[in-house]
């Protein structure tokens, strides 16, 4: 507290000095001015409404706010519009253009800031303006380190008189505290307390640059949350998606906690150990945000919830831990918004219109980018933003980009939630843009199989004409004929075993005339075979690199001729044997011999293909 | 003419064969990786339990270091304060892996994290290893059996449960290395071919990379080879594919840092050296015979024998005097406890420690392998008609991992495939015999009726039997008709019935047998993807419960690891059991004193010792070694079982083990390990009980601990030297800072040597000498 009081003493010698530079300024009075400041959240805002009267011969265009160099550096909003009228008649104009200025012969410790208003103010006119400042980092907590226990307490100093460069004929103040416990606040003549609000004044005529200072100390159990850095990453992309990924770095920057932090305490009584803890935030998303997704570099935080409706799409999301003064952490949030929300098309271009702020209230953010990436290939980018922002442009390589996509970026410091206003990125892409990436694929692909397609029908042996190939290519060949030839072998052996069932179904049946109709069938069979065979037998002869398989392929098609030789003997005899209707042992008799045979070639048969099969 | 139409249409089915299998196969791998995202859906994209989250650290510092620092890489965030030389104590295949994935993905403008391409690593190699269990089996039995072992593969629930997306850990690529060297091999002993033989050592090499486990490969081919020198099946091909093998892969795999000289100067290789002399022997004999005639070859014979007897003899006495001078007897831990199941509970407390170094349950092999446990036999069978060179590998390998997974619950890892590629062989040769039979019938039918009956009465005697039976009977075909086969399929309409009739099943055993086979298969899907879905797929870093309303979700680690690296100093030194270590490094990016790579068991001693003396002696070790934090996981409010109490007499065994002060009976009361009032004042006053149970009484007023079921011992106490400084949401874990030094000063000062212990404020320090190791 003495640290705080010393400042503003330090200041007094500072105004009495240009209290003789007072009338330098201009003839403006301010004839009524009602000032509130709302200190109920950790962002202080002020209010301020000031009726100006120019009681100089000389018209105004310009009307003067100074603020303490310790506040301008907080600053972090102003806006201030002329009002007319009064309760429900009130109407304001648009925001007022403000520019800082350095009046000469002003010493460093205030901050001009020059309102250029519409048209100028001729003598004796007046006009209302209202003036609206939000401050961060206002709020300064004292003490600095409380325990889990403990109440978090913050000091806020001001002036009880507006600091102003112009006489004030009647003035008020109000502090609205965000409870009706206040440790201890500065009492002056007319200070009033009740409920939760502080009145000082009506004071009147006011010289410029009066500035009596007031503290104010008091309970503030709301969280500081501070990101200390936000990074919104806002990705277009033309097939109807906008993806904003908001990477956030959170700081409760209230009283730090000191001792220790008692788990149990905390879950048994929450309000009162862990009072200024930060539980939860709530991220006001636009209406039709999906695949919203909450995480951090760690996977997935399950303490979120989202409700929906037609207005909005309420994001509640809870740190891992609650956060106590001093914690810190790091998330992530992300999700998708229909496209068609936010993107239009204006005279051959298309805009961009999106919020610059972040989506949760009662946050600060100490320092802002915000990223919008644009599709590949646009081009003609400019910005509007409601408000100077540092902007600068980088390329992001993402999926299946050539030249990048261009990414604006833009960035502020001190952002608060009366930051979240829209702002605006034309560019110029052309729809044939879209369909670039799809075709790349669609021709990539097709590539592919046209490669692969050519490398199956081209042959890349190095040498065609050496013999090792020709050999190869004839190897092949004598292959596939022996693979037929085979084929020819198993499928006379098949009709063979034909055969021998309709001898078995014969001795069955005793049916003679089934028995010779299928060995009919068989000749003609065996007789087609035989004539496949030739050729094929002919090539081989030929062919030298046959040479050591064709003994044994000889050699089968002489055991096999023996062997169709014999079956059709013993056929004929059975049949005959049966036509003249011999009894059973009769016919195994004759037939003994000729079967024996059969057994003996049929396996040689065998065993011939199965060595021509091996080769 | 005829002949050139029936090649025509044989080359438009082959053609379609390979269309269809390779549209099986694309769809197999589809469904293995698929079958893994389980994890995924029902969490997250996250990477998993323990090991897991130190690939990815190193995976991290591999991208963005680059490959030349992470060979040099020399950690100093863990092992306070010795540090590890990450480069050369890693098995660096799965991190350049993923790595190499990252770099290929990016350079091609697809910005994945590298978190994601970790997380899907494992189920993108388990597509490539049943691609690889494809090739290997179709080369041990034919793309039939080959489809069926992929299949069943890219399911199987024991590989699954080192391969769900996010389980980034070696096994997930040594599985598919190894199935593919495996392959190579056997491609190599069917071919002869030295190309395939370089391919061979090239995936050796990067199974030495991925895994410890290459050392199985370098037994069981030296086995084989022996296997078939032995049995009489020397041929050039056996020797083009074994010696390149040895001379190339040995040669590879002493240029990755973590095995370098070991290659050559442990016993786990001794095998495959010896193998190869012995190969060379033989290929020796085989050619002098080739030179000589028969009469000259015996003389030769004697005279080499004699003289070699007692060569050997001598070399052999050189070799058991070398390995009996090394400590170990040139056997590592790990591999002693393989040959010995009951070395690592005598010896290595640490190695016994880990649940997944403990021998299986039966109930485990169900789970594990389900329904191929059944088919295996069969499959053995398969194998031996007609016995191959490959075939007998494929038995070795199953017969060799069924002892390993004996031994060691996380080898069953190594038996899956085994029992894939054999439960595979037996299901496709089951389905040529029935679908045969089947179609026989039915084409049989049309031809002439009136015979089936007395075909069918013949064989159904001794069919109507188990499946067992059937599959002894599928075998036969399998041995005559390989080759009549294929004409069969080209020329159904000649079909024999009399030829085939002993092959033959009758129809309805057939169609019923198909039946089962089905049913069983279809058993084995739904059992995978239940395990698949409810069994594997935990992340074991999220913890979920059901409860009547609705699903509840235990964050706490993540909490109590994202506390630890957004509110303490970068710099500050976290001690807790060893389990927690990988985690707390990768999650919270704080240093740790021990971790999960226990190569110091003097320090994670320290630890076991400093969490169960009480709170001054562990203050005094704590400070020692510089700790700010000490972390203990508590499952006693919510009853999640695998906590530190539950743990600590792992920490007592191994404390003691190095400092013999702290002894396990002090611990127990009648050799029960309890912590209600009956256990025993150390066990009450030690820091473990004192940190986990800390005002845990006001939780309920009477201190009821959910996991042991009893009220604890001692209620009310207060912390001298520690302070709470974080616990989570449900007080999983519970996080303790050190008090400085300056504020205990208070009672008399105790006369001491040491500065640390100038205080003596806690009263309730045993009577036992308490010896501190760090004094």
């Amino acid at each position: 507290m003495k640290r705080l009081r010393s400042d503003f003493s330090h200041l007094f010698f500072v105004f009495g000095f240009f209290m003789l530079f007072s009338n330098v300024c201009s003839d403006l009075v301010i004839s009524k001015l009602d000032r509130q400041i709302d200190v109920s959240s950790q962002i202080v805002r002020f209010t301020t409404s000031l009726k100006v009267e120019n009681n100089g011969a000389a018209a105004v265009s310009k009307v003067l706010l100074p603020y303490h160099e310790n506040q301008a550096k907080n600053l972090a909003f102003l806006s201030v519009k002329i009002t007319e009228g009064k309760g429900k008649t009130k109407t304001s104009s648009d925001r007022l253009p403000v520019d800082v200025i350095h009046p000469e012969g002003m010493p460093p410790a205030l901050t001009w800031y020059a309102v250029s208003l519409p048209k100028e103010l001729g003598k004796g006119g007046s006009l209302t303006l209202e003036v609206k400042a939000v401050f961060t980092h206002l709020l300064t907590p004292f003490p600095e380190k409380i325990t889990q226990a403990d109440a978090q307490l913050v000091a806020f100093q001001d002036g009880a008189h507006y600091l102003s460069p112009y006489t004030v004929k009647i003035q008020s103040l109000t502090v609205k505290l965000p409870e009706p416990k206040v440790e201890s606040y500065t009492r002056l003549e007319n200070t009033k307390f009740s409920g939760s609000e502080i009145k000082y004044g009506p004071y009147e005529n006011i010289p410029p640059f009066s500035h009596p200072t007031i503290v104010v100390h008091f309970v503030s159990n709301k969280p500081f949350s501070v990101a200390q850095e936000l990074v919104r990453e806002i990705e277009i992309s033309h097939w109807g998606n906008v993806q904003v990924t908001e990477n956030y770095n959170l700081v409760h920057a209230g009283a730090e906690l000191t001792g220790e932090f008692s788990r149990l305490d905390y879950q048994a009584r929450p309000h009162v150990r862990g009072a200024s803890a930060l539980r939860s935030l709530v991220a006001r998303l636009p209406p039709r945000a999906h695949s919203i997704y909450y995480r951090d570099e760690i996977g997935n935080i399950s303490t979120s919830n989202v409700w929906s409706d037609s207005a909005k799409t309420l994001l509640e999301i809870e740190p891992r831990y609650p956060m106590f003064g001093g914690w810190r952490t790091a998330f992530t949030i992300g999700y998708g918004l229909p496209l068609q929300d936010f993107l239009f098309k204006s005279q051959g271009k298309r805009f961009l219109d999106i919020t610059f702020g972040c989506p949760m209230n009662d946050i600060v953010i100490e320092t802002l980018s915000v990223k919008v990436v644009l599709p590949e290939g646009s081009n003609d980018i400019s910005v509007v933003a409601p408000f100077p922002v540092k902007e600068t442009r980088e390329t992001k390589l993402s999926h299946l980009d050539i030249a990048g996509r261009p990414v604006i970026v833009l960035e502020k410091t001190n952002v608060v939630p009366e930051h979240s206003q829209n702002f605006q990125v034309y560019y110029r892409f052309s729809s044939f843009s879209l369909l670039r990436e799809p075709l790349m694929l669609v021709f990539g692909f097709f590539l592919f199989f046209v490669a692969c397609i050519a490398y199956v029908h081209a042959d890349f042996t190095i040498s065609k004409s050496s013999p090792s190939y020709i050999a190869k290519l004839q190897w092949d060949e004598v292959q596939t004929a022996i693979q037929q030839f085979q084929n020819i072998m198993n499928r006379v052996l098949v009709i063979h075993d034909k055969l021998e069932a309709s001898l078995r179904d014969l001795s069955r049946t005793g049916d003679v005339q089934a028995c010779k109709a299928s060995r009919k069938a068989a000749d003609g069979f065996l007789k087609e075979l035989s004539k496949e065979l030739k050729p094929l037998l002919s090539f081989l002869q030929s062919s030298p690199q046959a040479l050591q398989i064709m003994p044994k392929v000889e050699e089968l098609v002489i055991k096999e001729n023996d062997l169709q030789e014999k079956l059709m003997l013993k056929h004929s005899m059975v049949v005959d044997s049966y036509e003249k209707k011999s009894g059973g042992r009769d016919i195994d008799n004759r037939v003994a011999a000729v079967q024996q045979k059969i057994t003996l070639l049929r396996q040689e048969v065998d065993d011939l293909l199965e060595v021509i099969d091996e080769i | 003419m005829a002949a050139q139409e029936t090649s025509q249409s044989a080359t438009f089915r082959y053609a379609f064969g390979n269309v269809l299998s390779f549209s099986v196969l694309l769809l197999i791998g589809v469904m293995a990786f698929s079958i893994r995202l389980f994890s995924v859906i029902k969490y997250e994209s996250v990477i998993h339990e323990f090991d897991p989250y130190f690939n990815y650290r190193v995976t991290q510092f591999l991208t963005k270091s680059g490959v030349y620092d992470f060979w040099n890489w020399f950690d100093d965030r863990t092992w306070y304060p010795l540090g590890r030389v990450i480069g050369g104590t890693v098995y660096p295949g799965l991190t350049l892996t993923a790595g190499a994935l990252w770099r290929i993905l990016n350079s091609v403008n697809i910005p994945l994290s590298v978190e994601t391409v970790c997380v899907f690593t494992a189920p993108v190699f388990s597509a490539f290893a049943s691609w690889a269990t494809y090739l290997l089996t179709k080369e041990i039995k034919g793309p039939g059996a080959g489809l069926t072992a992929a299949a069943l593969l890219a399911m199987v629930p024991s590989y699954i449960s080192r391969s769900v997306a996010g389980s980034y850990d070696n096994e997930a690529v040594a599985i598919f290395a190894l199935i593919f060297t495996f392959y190579l091999y056997i491609k190599t002993l069917n071919t002869g071919s030295l190309f395939y033989a370089t391919l061979n050592a090239i995936a050796y090499f990067y199974m030495v990379c991925s895994w410890g486990g290459y050392t199985f490969i370098i037994n069981l081919i030296p086995m084989h080879v022996l296997l078939c020198i032995v049995t009489g099946r020397y041929s050039p091909r056996l020797y083009i594919a074994y010696a390149p093998l040895v001379v190339l892969g040995t040669l590879l795999a002493a240029l990755v840092p973590v095995v370098g000289f070991n290659a050559v100067m442990t016993s786990e290789h001794f095998a495959s050296f010896l193998v190869f002399i012995i190969i060379h022997v033989v290929a020796l004999v085989y050619y002098i015979k080739g030179l000589l005639t028969p009469q000259m070859f015996k003389v030769a014979v004697t005279l080499v024998v004699s003289v070699g007897m007692i060569l050997c003899f001598a070399v052999l006495a050189v070799l058991i005097a070398l390995v009996a001078s090394s400590p170990t007897k040139g056997w590592s831990g790990r591999s002693l406890s393989l040959l010995d199941p009951t070395y690592a509970s005598k010896y290595i407390p640490i190695i016994a420690s880990v649940s997944e170094h403990q021998p299986p349950t039966w109930p485990s092999y169900f789970m594990d392998i389900n329904v191929l446990a059944f088919l295996v036999p069969a499959g053995i069978i398969a194998c031996f008609l007609p016995l191959s060179d490959a075939s007998s590998f494929a038995v070795l390998y199953i017969v060799t991992s069924v002892y390993f997974s004996g031994v060691m619950v996380r080898l069953m890892l190594v038996l899956a495939p085994a029992a894939c590629i054999m439960s595979g062989i037996a299901l496709s040769e089951a389905f040529d015999v029935f679908t045969r039979s089947i179609k026989f019938h039915l084409l049989g039918v049309t031809q002439n009726p009136q015979d089936n009956a007395g075909d069918t009465t013949n064989v159904t005697q001794n069919d109507v039997k188990s499946e067992k039976s059937e599959d002894t009977i599928k075998e036969r075909p399998s041995r005559k008709s390989k080759k009549k086969e294929k004409e069969n399929t080209e020329k159904p309409s000649l079909v024999s019935r009399v030829e085939k009739k002993l092959l033959v099943l009758p129809l309805e055993t057939s169609v019923i047998a198909v039946f089962l086979l089905v049913l069983l298969g279809a058993f084995y899907v739904v059992h995978c993807v239940w395990a698949a879905a409810e069994a594997y797929s935990a992340p074991s870093i999220v913890l979920t419960s059901r409860s009547h309303d609705g699903l509840h979700v235990f964050d706490d680690f993540r909490e109590a690891y994202a506390w630890l690296s957004h509110n303490t100093e970068v710099d500050d030194k976290v001690a807790s059991w060893w389990d927690y270590g990988y985690q707390t490094t990768a999650m919270a990016n704080r240093t740790v004193i021990v971790d999960n790579n226990t190569w110091n068991n003097t320090h994670i001693a320290t630890v076991g010792t400093a969490m169960s003396s009480p709170e001054k002696a562990a203050w005094d070790i704590f400070n020692s070694l510089d700790v700010k934090y000490v972390l203990v996981v508590f499952g006693g409010l919510v009853g999640y079982p695998s906590d530190d109490i539950n743990k600590f007499l792992w920490m007592v065994r191994i404390g003691g083990g190095v400092f013999p002060h702290i002894k396990e009976p002090d611990y127990l009361r009648d050799g029960q390990y309890r912590i209600d009032s009956q256990a025993t004042p150390t066990m009450l006053n030690c820091l473990m009980y004192k940190l986990s149970y800390y005002r845990f009484v006001e939780t309920d007023g009477r201190g009821f601990d959910r996991v042991r079921n009893t009220e604890i011992g001692k209620k009310h106490f207060k912390l001298t030297h520690f302070e709470e400084v974080f616990t989570t949401h449900h007080w999983m874990v519970r996080i303790y800072k050190l008090k400085s030094p300056r504020n205990r000063i208070r009672g008399k000062t105790k006369k001491s040597k040491s500065q640390k212990s100038v205080s003596s404020t806690s009263s309730k320090r045993s009577g036992t000498t308490k010896k501190n190791p760090w004094q």
